[in-house]
This record gives structure tokens, C-alpha cells and sequence, in this order.
């Protein structure tokens, strides 16, 4: 299945990511949140640049919603530093961070299911023309430039008047994504985006993500699957209670290496000396706490 | 979900297609059938064939204009039912905010002496406010619709009896017809014009305009997008930078603006207003929106098809007086159209959202 998984990663990223490196669009400095008495975030530093797919992977509870709601302005940071374009901020909502370029599509929040394709493409900015009171939809336009923006991002539809509910996920959350890329953002941040899909869905996913990347936006993926992060990240960043376990970028780290992290193969590695002592267990094939690279940064040499 | 009908680049998938992807387009009937609309016309179509046949006294053109008129007395409330309905909510007190409405206007005219117009302006903004306020309520406390209108309806309904007795002494307002500017309101809320010697109620007119506006509002404006995107999802709406409290509350507004729209009439033709009317009515409109293939539930819809409804209620009104039948059979008569509306819609949309 890992190997499967790497070869498609080859089929969908260049050798060479395009923007590589180039200043980072967003930026967190031990960045923190705390919940009353619960602690949900604590020192966690992170940088997205332009051209790049910066994957945050985490189990349930780690923290992913808490940081993609800092960055996509739904929550304020109670620690640490939120920089854009190097100046640091503060959102109060969701509106300045999409003034900002920051665009999030959420898993669920995406689209009107019973709602036309291009309805659904440009809904909260619609096209007008005329004067006030007989202001109304560009339809031709709108239509057009859904066709073309889609197009551009390679997804073909054979009718944008079809209801997008009749759309299977992937292409939904691909839709998404193009509307994103067309209302200027320049970081893309994609909660769990192939968590309720297929293998195929994911693809079509994944692809698109790749798309946006090509297009020099900087990517978010929040996912709790390594194999779907593999394929189109450059970066890897793996959150557990919280806080940051784990920091690499792709030259540093291997397939198997992110999955055992994601696994919580630091806290499997204690398991094993326990499950050791308990016959009928086979622990030889889990891998020991010095095999992971102990937390982050992880270096490569470490783990080979 | 693996055979999805159009696939997005490379990979060939199933069904009629070329390179270009854009072939398959559903067949134009499927097209067509998908419209809100087209079901609850093929019903009026058949039941004005019925009533042609089964009463031969309808087919004058005197009883056309009585259906007519019956018709547009619950379209023009159906409307704004009808856009609220696709906004996704409900609201129950339109039925005694009608009569609110004409109660105002006449008593608050009738008590101060004043020109009758001073009344119908206090009625309008009356009839908004509490349009408002419902939206508001509902906004404000997430809680759903029928809940709050049901509130508004029962208070309404109390108002609406103890104020008149209050006022005048009576379950019914004094007759205005007298007063100041009433020839001038009558004109425009409640008056005939001959159509090639028939006598048509001005109302059956503004029925159709107001229908041409919300369908055009509809589907050709931004607000009209906006209030699609509501019913359909409300937090991928907000979450698009949809307004969505904005849109809501003038909906219940837009319902308000009907309310007396409808009182007007009533007062300006019958002259004085009983305190107890328009309960059930709410009922009568929500039904005209729904077998004019309004979806329930929010997010589907026009402003057309409650036209249709509407004029199935008038047509079966009438056209079981026509027919020489007893007339205690309408309300029979409505639950089964009802139901039966209910069932092809259902079947429509799934043949037609059918990948």
C-alpha cells in the first residue's frame, strides 16, 4: 500500500517544486491557545511559502482545527506570533483573513448542494451589471469564468447548470478549490479534504491541490492520512496534544517514517516493552523509540 | 459515487461523452422535469380540464374572472410564503398578520378621523416590524421557525380579538367607507376593470406583477442567489460571505409586505374587518407553496410554480361550486391535490437529480 502510494506521488509532484523556498506568505511563532483551562495549542512554529504544500498531520484532539482556525481568522492566538507578508497580525474574523489571500475550504462548508455549479462558484461574490435597482447577475460572464477557471485548474464539467450535488465529493471539494484560486488566494488552507472520500476522490483531490501549488499559492493540507501528505508535501509537520512532535521537509524524512509519528509511534514504542511482556504478542515488527527520531526536528541520519 | 457522471480530466469515465467533456448534458425532458415548476402546471392544466367538463358554467368568461380573483387573494400571500419557504423557514402567523394588518388601518383611522392613507401607512410598518421581529427571534435564538411563528401567530390571533373588542365594542371594525381618501385606496387595493365586458379584480393583476418581480428577484439577482444559498445550507452560505441574517429577516419582512398587501384588499372591499378571521389561512398558503414545488425544507423552488398552486385552490374553490357539488368537500379536495402534488415533486426530483 506504501509503495503503491509513492509511485502515484511521482505521477503528481515535480521533481522540483516550482516556488521552492521564497518568503513565507504566513507564518506562526510559537504559537499557542488556551481554552480556559485547557491548553489546545502550545509553541507551534510553522511557515508556508509560496509554491509549497505544507501538510499538518495529527490524530484526533492534536490540535489541527485549533491552528487552521487561528490562521483562517475563526480564532484568535493567546501565545506566540501569526505573521503575514513578515508583519504580524490578528484576525478578528474570517472576512480580513480573506482579505488578506488566506482562503480556507472546509471539509463540510464547501458548497449549496442544490444550487447550479456556477451559483455555487461565485456565491457571496457574485457578478452584477446595471445600475442599483435594476441591478442583476451576469449569468453569461459568470458562467464563462467558472468554465474557464475550472478549466484552468483541468476540471472539465460537462454542465455547470447541473445542481453540484450531484457531483461526487472530489469534484465538489476540486470546485472548491478552483473558487478559491479565483477569488485571489494566495494561501489555501484544505481541512481534511480526502477524509470522507475514496481512493479515486482523493486522487482527483490531491491533484488539484497540486494544481493550486503549480499556480505559486502556498498550501495548507490538514489530513490525519501520511500516505495522501506524502504524495503532495514538502513539508511535514505532525501535531500530538497540542503541540509540535515533529517538524521535517520531504528530503528528511521517508513515507514509513511519517506514518509510524502519525501512528503515535513514540507512544507505540512504550507500548511495545509493555506488550512484550505479554505472551502471543508479535512485537518485533514494531519499531523502537530510537528507530523514530526521538521528536522534532527529526533528522534524517537519526532514522537511517 | 464510482460512476459519476462527469469526470474531471484524464480518466475516461462511464456514459456518452467526447474529448471535450461537455456532451452529457441530461435530455431535455429530464432538463425540464427538473424544473420547480413544471409538475405543478401539468396539475392546474389537469384540473382546469376537469372542472371545464365536470361544471360546463365555468367555462364563462364571468366565472374565469371569480376563479381568477379567488386565486389571487392566496397567490399574492403564496409569494412571499413561497420565498421564505426556499429561504428555508416557515412562517405561521401570515393568516391573522393579513388580518392585523386591515385591522390597524381601519380602527386607527376610523378612531383618530384621519385620512384612511395614515392607517394603511401605520399598517405597513406595523406588518414589517413584525415580520422583523419573527426573523429576528429566529436569527437571534436558533430556534426554528415553526416555534417562533407559532408564538407570533397565537399573539396575533389574541390581539387581534381582544384590542377590536377593546376598541369598538364589537368582533368587527367600524365600516369606513365614508372617510376620508377610502374611493382612492379602493382604487388602487380593490377595484375592477372590464376586460372585454367581464369585470376583473385589480388584484388578479397585481398578483401577476408581483409574481414577474420575485421570480425575476429570484433568478436574477444577487438577493435571489442568496436566498437559494439559505434554504440549501445556511453555514456554507456564511461560510462564503453569504449575509445570511440579512437575508432572513427581510424574507419575514417580504412575508410582512404581503400580510398587508392582502389586509388592504380586504379592508378596501369588505369595508370593515372581523376580528376573528385568517386563522387556517397560513395553512391555505403554505400548501399553494408547496404543490407549486416549493421543496420544504428550503433551497428549491419558484416563484412561479406557487402561482400554478394558487390557482388550483381557486379553481377547485370555485369549481366545486360550479359543478353543483357540496362545497364541504374542498378541504377533502385540497389534501388530496396536496398530497398528490407532494408525490410528484418527490418523483421529479429524484429522476432528475439522478446522476
Amino acid at each position: 500500500m506504501a509503495d503503491k502510494g509513492t509511485g502515484t506521488a511521482d505521477a503528481v509532484r515535480p521533481e522540483t517544486p516550482p516556488g521552492d523556498g521564497g518568503a513565507a506568505l504566513v507564518e506562526l511563532r510559537g504559537a499557542g491557545k488556551s481554552y480556559g483551562n485547557v491548553r489546545a495549542l502550545h509553541d507551534v512554529s510553522l511557515a508556508v511559502r509560496p509554491g509549497r504544500v505544507t501538510c499538518v498531520l495529527g490524530d484526533n484532539g492534536a490540535g489541527k482545527s485549533t491552528l487552521i482556525k487561528i490562521i483562517s481568522g475563526l480564532h484568535q492566538h493567546s501565545e506566540g506570533e501569526l505573521l503575514v507578508d513578515g508583519t504580524a497580525v490578528r484576525f478578528s474574523t474570517p472576512r480580513e483573513a480573506l482579505a488578506r489571500g488566506i482562503a480556507t475550504v472546509y471539509q463540510d462548508l464547501a458548497t449549496v448542494p442544490l444550487m447550479p455549479v456556477w451559483r455555487n462558484f461565485f456565491l457571496g461574490s457574485e457578478m452584477t451589471r446595471g445600475p442599483w435597482p435594476v441591478r442583476r447577475l451576469d449569468i453569461a460572464r459568470m458562467k464563462r469564468t467558472a468554465d474557464d477557471e475550472l478549466r484552468n485548474m483541468g476540471i472539465v464539467l460537462d454542465d455547470l447548470d447541473r445542481p453540484i450535488g450531484t457531483l461526487s465529493g472530489g469534484q465538489r471539494q476540486s470546485v472548491a478549490i478552483a473558487r478559491a484560486v479565483h477569488f485571489g488566494a494566495r494561501v489555501l488552507i484544505l481541512d481534511e479534504p480526502t477524509a470522507a472520500l475514496g481512493v479515486k476522490q482523493s486522487g482527483v483531490v490531491l491533484k488539484y491541490m497540486a494544481a493550486a501549488r503549480d499556480r505559486g499559492l502556498g498550501v495548507i493540507f490538514i489530513t490525519h492520512n501520511p500516505h495522501h501528505a506524502y504524495m503532495v508535501g514538502d513539508h511535514f509537520s505532525v501535531l500530538r496534544l497540542g503541540t509540535l512532535e515533529l517538524s521535517a521537509d520531504r528530503g528528511e524524512i521517508g513515507l514509513e517514517e511519517l506514518t509510524d509519528h502519525m501512528a503515535g509511534g513514540v507512544e507505540l514504542a512504550a507500548l511495545k516493552h509493555e506488550l512484550a511482556q505479554v505472551r502471543g504478542v508479535d512485537v518485533q515488527r514494531l519499531p523502537e523509540a530510537e528507530d523514530l527520531g526521538s521528536s522534532a526536528p527529526a533528522s534524517p541520519e537519526e532514522a537511517s | 459515487m464510482s460512476t459519476a457522471g462527469p469526470a474531471a480530466t484524464a480518466p475516461p469515465a462511464p456514459g456518452p461523452r467526447t474529448a471535450d467533456g461537455r456532451t452529457a448534458r441530461r435530455p431535455l425532458a429530464l432538463r425540464l422535469l427538473a424544473r420547480p415548476e413544471v409538475g405543478v402546471f401539468l396539475g392546474a392544466a389537469a384540473v382546469f380540464v376537469f372542472f371545464l367538463i365536470a361544471a360546463p358554467s365555468v367555462r364563462s368568461g364571468g366565472s374565469m374572472a371569480t376563479v381568477l380573483y379567488q386565486s389571487s387573494t392566496i397567490g399574492l400571500m403564496a409569494l412571499p410564503v413561497a420565498l421564505l419557504m426556499i429561504g428555508g423557514e416557515f412562517d405561521l402567523s401570515a393568516g391573522v398578520a393579513v388580518i392585523t394588518s386591515a385591522l390597524t388601518a381601519s380602527m386607527l383611522s376610523y378612531q383618530l378621523t384621519v385620512n384612511v392613507w395614515a392607517g394603511v401607512v401605520v399598517a405597513l410598518v406595523l406588518s414589517l416590524a413584525i415580520g422583523a421581529f419573527n426573523g429576528w427571534m429566529m436569527v437571534r435564538t436558533g430556534l426554528p421557525s415553526f416555534l417562533v411563528t407559532l408564538g407570533t401567530f397565537l399573539i396575533l390571533q389574541g390581539v387581534n380579538l381582544a384590542v377590536t373588542k377593546l376598541v369598538t365594542d364589537n368582533v368587527a371594525t367600524d365600516d369606513i367607507s365614508d372617510m376620508d381618501g377610502f374611493g382612492q385606496a379602493r382604487k388602487i387595493f380593490a377595484s375592477s376593470f372590464d376586460v372585454g365586458g367581464v369585470q376583473v379584480k385589480i388584484t388578479v393583476v397585481w398578483w401577476l406583477v408581483f409574481a414577474a418581480l420575485a421570480t425575476w428577484v429570484l433568478l436574477r439577482t444577487r438577493y435571489g442567489n442568496w436566498v437559494f444559498a439559505v434554504g440549501g445550507d445556511q453555514d456554507s452560505a456564511r461560510a462564503v460571505g453569504v449575509p445570511v441574517t440579512f437575508t432572513k429577516i427581510t424574507l419575514f419582512m417580504a412575508v410582512g409586505f404581503g400580510a398587508w398587501f392582502v389586509g388592504m384588499h380586504q379592508l378596501f372591499s369588505f369595508n370593515t374587518v372581523q376580528s376573528g378571521e385568517g386563522v387556517g389561512q397560513e395553512l391555505i398558503y403554505i400548501a399553494a407553496a408547496v404543490i407549486g414545488g416549493c421543496l420544504l425544507t428550503g433551497g428549491h423552488g419558484s416563484a412561479i410554480g406557487p402561482v400554478f398552486g394558487a390557482f388550483m385552490f381557486g379553481m377547485v374553490n370555485q369549481g366545486i361550486v360550479y359543478a353543483g357539488w357540496n362545497p364541504d368537500w374542498f378541504k377533502a379536495f385540497l389534501g388530496v391535490m396536496l398530497l398528490g402534488a407532494t408525490l410528484v415533486n418527490l418523483w421529479v426530483r429524484r429522476t432528475a437529480t439522478r446522476r
